[in-house]
């Protein structure tokens, strides 16, 4: 087990280092390929009274008349060894590991990360947990009473939350909860829980459910699919003729058989929602790592885009790690080699 | 996306919003607000603010409420470039001049801020001498000096440190040859730019003659910054105020606070009532949300000004009790087109002319939003709120301002082309307006058989790599290229020159200015800025509105207008025509 996860962990590194330059060719190289001159980017990041002076020496101190291998190196030496950056008064160090400095706001990229994550871990983990709680609740309700008014209106709700969106079901939210009727906190309210627990969850209570809204319904059809599957299996069977308790048959032997794919979906969605809830981040207007990255996009702020794709990959590849870890537990044929 | 799911998602985005602002608006939300006892409300009621004060009141305490859908270019009062930025700088920083904060065209008089009066000028108008007032002092306790006018003037000239800000000095002042700033030029000897020969003057020395130098002295980059505590790029998030408000728990990209400086004496101060106690900003705010909050009463100002989104705009307008607390400002800005005679056969005035007569003026209008988030028809290239704007309408558009489809049809066979041409028009792929206004366009010349293509490009090089470019333009038929300006400030040089100096366009490309190559308006503009005479220097510029619009290089579409909603907490209550917004120096809060 342990030769495993340190075998996955190198991988990791190696994946790491794949996803940067592939993500440094899109935006550094591919805008050359299509003509792209050292000028030509640079506009992006000066005033519209610059003139070709500004923006010549924007270019330069983008790095932009260097090769992109020199430019890349550059980036990467500084995530190792640190970098300098001039700001014009004097010169400042970015210590290791230094993601560069934006082009747009000149602040420092991994500290601004690092200020952002936890926004996003606080939306992913409490939405996370409500829709799977409530996800596998009702989907393992519904597998037991197949055909019943309950199920029919669980996965009628369910197929509501799978198909409105966010920004949808997020503004409507917060009119009525938010701003008419003033139990839920407005948008932008992000408490830090080590400032206080309590406002913590009060400011993400609302973002919590309406993600989870999304999220849960998905959960609720699959785990009663997977119920549905399990429960005609012959172990179940033979479970009951045993004399099991029913409540033991159905927890200990058919949800642990149909948690597999939930498992796996779980990962996967927090995975890539903890790189970045983008549409929750910017309906509710929080600062967190999804909002950054879209800012950063919208804005063409490269050092910002490459920071929140490594780390939203980091995030990924780790919990990918964490759900094959889990299958062994969940599922005793399954051999991690 | 494919198209039909992105077109769903837009309609349920605005169903979300438009139940979202049902529920807010229902909340309550009366106009006006509450009375201050005592005092006696102006009229309220829809476009108010627009030439008066609503909710009027000198109660000092309580606090505004900001939020901003994106985020400040930099709050570097040196490099800061934003219509609403510089409106807001006046908050924690003193020019030598300012607008004055008073509703409708009094509030695009300049008024000395810093200064002790406006600048004296030499015969020749190339020397400009300000005295600054005394005892005005930074949050720190020190003095403001004339060196430190001077500084902030000189750290602003370095583009490389800031790139984005205006770059007039540069082009104006005298400054030594090669010379890059303060940082990278420390002990250059710049007294043939700036003189500072006491503490409290300040003497500028132009290498042209400059009339209109009160309006160079209004912007932020004249906001005093110490030396010794500047920090370069880093200034923005370590700003020391001049100003009655400075900042505090700023937090870069999320949100900032305004509180009291306690060394701004009020004695110092004609301009500033500085009523409230605090001012809590917010960026990178979901913009439908900032429209419910305001609505609701949650939040006072979207601090951008430029208007409520398509889902609230339809909510604001059909509710009578929402519209009567929304007015709706010019904006100083003009969307219109530029016709370019680089570009066969539209190097022929008459073959120009047709496209001024033939396109439906209405079109253009519904396409940038229509009258109330668009824009009024636009007859001239100087809208009606800067100084020097004369009405005329050279190419009318019909009684119902479709187009005059004869006098397009004549003109074309005056230019022997009496069956149409062909030719592409330019604009911005990320703006749904102007490609609607290129389809209006297209739409509209077809009547007369001018048959347009239409050219997305990108909207970050636009103007240096594609419609800006005049190699390009010429290569790639662009005859037409949706354009627009907003000026630096209310006045003809801030409008115009920009636009209509043949000088700006550069063989690279990049300037805003397209189509207008026309020796003689260049000369009109230099004279103009020879002139002392304000009233006479406005004349002049209306001259050169005129001329360029003779020449038809340029379809003027919209003068640019937004709706805004009132606060329900705020008062003072008014719109400054050098903004076109919200002025938010004056603004109280009642709670």
């Amino acid at each position: 087990m342990f030769a495993y996860i340190v075998r996955r962990l190198l991988w990791a590194v190696v994946l790491m280092f794949v996803l940067s330059v592939v993500t440094f060719s899109i935006f550094y190289v591919v805008p050359r390929l299509a003509g792209a001159s050292p000028e030509t980017l640079a506009t992006r990041y000066v005033g519209r009274a610059a003139t070709e002076e500004t923006v010549h020496l924007t270019a330069e101190r983008l790095g932009f008349y260097d090769p992109v291998p020199v430019q890349y190196w550059n980036w990467i030496k500084g995530v190792f060894t640190g970098a300098e950056y001039d700001y014009g008064a004097g010169v400042e160090t970015c210590p290791a590991p230094c993601l560069g400095y934006s082009f747009i706001t000149r602040q420092a990229v991994w500290p601004e990360l690092l200020d952002r994550a936890p926004v996003t871990i606080s939306l992913v983990i409490g939405a996370s947990l409500i829709w799977l709680i409530a996800g596998v609740s009702v989907g393992v309700i519904s597998a037991l009473r197949r055909g019943t008014v309950f199920d029919r209106g669980a996965m009628g709700v369910a197929l509501a939350g799978v198909s409105l969106p966010i920004f949808f079901t997020g503004l409507v939210g917060l009119a009525f909860f938010s701003y008419r009727l003033n139990i839920t906190a407005p948008g932008g309210q992000f408490v830090p829980f080590s400032e206080n627990p309590a406002m913590w969850a009060y400011s993400l209570l609302l973002p919590w459910i309406t993600l989870s809204f999304l999220f849960s319904a998905q959960y609720a059809r699959l785990t009663r699919a997977g119920m549905l599957e399990t429960m005609s299996e012959d172990y179940i069977r033979t479970a009951r003729a045993k004399g099991l308790p029913e409540q033991k048959v159905i927890l200990k032997h058919a949800l642990r058989g149909a948690l597999t794919p939930v498992v796996t979906i779980f990962g996967l969605d927090v995975g890539l929602l903890l790189g970045g809830a983008v549409l929750t981040e910017k309906t509710f207007s929080l600062n967190g790592l999804g909002k950054y990255g879209y800012d950063a996009i919208v804005t063409g702020d490269l050092p910002k885009i490459l920071g929140v794709t490594l780390v939203a990959g980091f995030f990924v590849i780790i919990a990918n790690l964490i759900v094959d870890l889990l299958y062994g537990v969940i599922d005793p044929r399954v051999r991690l080699e | 996306m494919n198209q039909s799911r992105s077109g769903r998602a837009r309609g349920l985005a605005a169903v979300g919003v438009s139940a979202a602002l049902l529920l807010a608006a229902c909340g309550g939300g009366g106009p006006g607000g509450e009375q201050v006892p005592g005092t006696q409300a102006s009229a309220s009621g829809f476009n108010a603010a627009s030439t008066g004060v609503v909710n009027p009141s000198d109660k000092k305490g309580g606090t505004l409420k900001f939020a901003n859908p994106g985020d400040w270019d930099t709050l570097d009062p040196g490099e800061t470039y934003y219509a609403y930025a510089w409106d807001f700088a006046r908050l924690y920083g003193r020019s030598l001049m300012m607008f004055k904060a008073a509703p409708g065209k009094e509030g695009n008089q300049l008024v000395p801020d810093l200064a002790e009066g406006p600048g004296e000028a030499s015969s020749d108008a190339k020397t400009w001498t300000y005295k600054l007032r005394q005892g005005v002092k930074f949050e720190d306790g020190t003095e403001v000096t004339s060196a430190d006018v001077k500084y902030a003037i000189l750290r602003s000239t370095d583009k490389e440190t800031f790139p984005n800000g205006p770059a007039y000095w540069e082009g104006i002042l005298d400054l030594p040859a090669g010379y890059k700033g303060p940082y990278k030029s420390p002990s250059a000897n710049t007294d043939s730019a700036i003189e500072t020969p006491d503490k409290y003057t300040i003497v500028f020395h132009s290498k042209a003659p400059f009339a209109a130098f009160d309006y160079l002295t209004q912007q932020p980059n004249t906001m005093p910054v110490p030396k010794d505590k500047d920090t370069g790029a880093k200034y923005r998030n370590t700003i020391v105020s001049s100003g009655p408000y400075k900042f505090a728990d700023l937090q870069p990209g999320k949100s900032f606070n305004l509180v009291r400086n306690d060394q701004w004496d009020p004695a110092t101060d004609p301009n500033r009532k500085a009523l409230p106690d605090r001012i809590e900003v917010s960026l990178n705010v979901n913009a439908d949300d900032i429209d419910n909050r305001i609505i609701s009463g949650d939040l006072d100002v979207d601090i951008a000004g430029t208007g409520v989104q398509p889902a609230a705009l339809s909510q604001v307008l059909q509710d009578p009790n929402l519209k009567e607390n929304a007015d709706n400002p010019l904006a100083v800005r003009n969307w219109y087109t530029s016709i370019n005679p680089t570009v066969a056969p539209l190097d022929t005035i008459e073959c120009r002319k047709a496209i001024m007569y033939a396109m439906d003026h209405t079109g253009y209008q519904t396409a940038y939003g229509g009258q109330f988030a668009g824009g009024d028809l636009a007859t001239t290239i100087l809208p009606p709120n800067v100084p020097g704007y004369t009405a005329f309408d050279l190419y009318p558009s019909g009684p119902d301002h479709k187009g005059d489809l004869e006098a397009a049809k004549k003109s074309l066979e005056a230019c022997g082309q009496p069956n149409g041409f062909e030719t592409n028009i330019a604009y911005r792929a990320e703006r749904p307006k102007e490609k609607a206004t290129a389809e209006a366009f297209q739409q509209a010349l077809a009547r007369v058989g001018i048959k347009l293509t239409l050219k997305p490009y990108p909207q970050g090089d636009y103007f240096s790599s594609y419609a800006g470019n005049p190699q390009y333009v010429v290569k790639n038929k662009l005859g037409l290229a949706l354009n627009g300006w907003g000026a630096d400030w209310p006045d003809g040089f801030g409008f115009l020159s920009q636009i209509v100096d043949s000088r700006v366009i550069r063989p690279a490309g990049g300037s805003s200015n397209t189509s207008v190559r026309i020796p003689e308006v260049d000369q009109m503009l230099d004279q103009a800025l020879t002139e002392l005479d304000t009233d006479k220097r406005n004349q002049m510029w209306g001259e050169i509105d005129k001329r360029v619009m003779e020449e038809a290089v340029i379809y003027p579409g919209v003068y640019s207008k937004a709706l805004l909603v009132r606060s329900k907490n705020a008062t003072n209550i008014f719109v400054t025509d050098a903004f076109g917004m919200y002025d938010y120096l004056g603004m109280g809060a009642q709670k």
